[in-house]
């Protein structure tokens, strides 16, 4: 019987992880309806409940892949893996729209460019005080603090360790709830009530996540202004964090 | 159909991908470097142009719309993967980095919004397709 179950779950390995997601996604919107009334968007625990589920995974096997080194798992890992991540993550361009971010003007593109370098910038010095010296981690965990995807792409493409990479998801995260959670209260103090600065707040937070819930919480008409900047963001950090970015820093270092 | 808009967003996964890979090697490094941020700003130009052209069915479009939707199932399952265990010992570095970006990234919007933000020209549209908000 529990031998069944095994081969069932092993052997569709793929098919197992989207179980698993959606189980951990349905708890998570769960907690955040019921134990947070919304006020901590759903995904946002979600990914949270994963990295606890990886911290776990890593304790019981002592690998360095999460829960995906558990057997019965091993799915989650090719569901997470870099093939269908960055593919999801390319998806998530459609939807904005050109002639929106052209409304923005000089101010919402600049946003950008000063967010992600900015983001980038912070994470680094932190990096430094925390103690690393070589380029590679430095630019991965100021690439994290962009936000969690271009942590771990940046991570990937410059061959940091899993360890630092997992650093900059969670620096990233951080990020992400606290966006999330504290734009209703900062927004009267920052002038966070109209379209404009709605876009200079989605292209200096970038978090897609964080900002589209953040404002939501705030005012839901400044959401897909907000969110039309913050979806140029992660593909702006993705561009400029491996290669621009890297190389000023790996200069420095 | 469906696969149109699957395909459209695995054309330019896959050109993105090779633009990375040649930036890459230019670079001198192993591997794929900016392939998802040029994919991204391509499949925005290519969406863009064929939206306006009227070129673009409504399932091709949701081909391309359940990638985007599954965008945060998979980040939960990379998150899963992830060596959580080992980044623990440098813990405070990711909480303190993160909180920090923060706070200093709030410090700048009005800076960077300026004092006319109020009077900005763009006009609230309540009719605004918010989409799918991940």
């Amino acid at each position: 019987m529990w031998e069944a179950i095994k081969t069932a779950l092993e052997s569709n390995g793929l098919i197992t992880g989207f179980v698993i997601v959606g189980i951990t996604m349905y708890v998570a919107y769960l907690i955040s309806n019921k134990l947070t009334k919304g006020l901590i968007h759903g995904s946002a625990i979600a990914i949270v409940l994963g990295l606890v589920l990886a911290y776990f995974g890593g304790v019981y096997s002592g690998g360095t892949k999460g829960l995906a080194d558990i057997s019965l798992f091993a799915g989650i890992g090719f569901l997470g893996g870099s093939m269908f991540r960055d593919f999801a993550i390319v998806a998530t361009s459609f939807g904005a729209n050109f002639d929106e971010i052209k409304k923005a003007g000089i101010r919402g593109v600049s946003s950008l460019f000063i967010g992600v370098a900015l983001s980038f910038v912070v994470g680094a010095i932190f990096a430094l005080i925390f103690g690393y010296t070589d380029a590679v981690s430095i630019a991965t965990i100021g690439a994290g603090t962009v936000t969690y995807i271009v942590g771990p792409v940046t991570g990937a493409a410059l061959n940091a360790s899993s360890e630092v990479i997992a650093i900059s998801i969670a620096a990233g995260l951080v990020k992400s709830v606290l966006v999330m959670v504290g734009t209703p209260f900062i927004a009267k103090f920052i002038g966070l009530n109209n379209p404009l600065s709605a876009m200079v707040y989605g292209g200096l937070m970038g978090t897609t996540s964080g900002v589209t819930g953040g404002l939501a919480a705030t005012d839901v008409r400044l959401v897909p202004y907000g969110a039309v900047t913050a979806t140029f963001y992660t593909g702006l950090g993705c561009l400029l964090c491996p290669t621009l970015l890297f190389i000023l820093t790996d200069m420095i270092w | 159909m469906v696969i149109y808009g699957v395909a459209i967003l695995a054309g330019c996964y896959l050109f993105g991908m090779f633009c990375g890979e040649l930036i890459g090697a230019l670079m001198g490094i192993d591997s794929n470097v900016g392939g998802v941020g040029i994919a991204m700003l391509l499949l925005i130009l290519v969406v863009d142009k064929l939206q306006k052209n009227g070129k673009i069915s409504k399932p091709a479009e949701s081909g391309l719309a359940f990638w985007n939707a599954m965008y945060i199932p998979i980040v939960i399952a990379m998150a899963s993967s992830q060596n959580v265990l080992g980044a623990l010992t440098g813990g405070p570095l990711a909480i303190i980095a993160g909180i920090a970006v923060v706070l200093i990234s709030w410090l700048c919007v009005p800076l960077l919004s300026g004092k006319n933000a109020k009077e900005s020209a763009i006009e609230f549209n309540k009719n605004h397709p918010a989409g799918e908000v991940n």
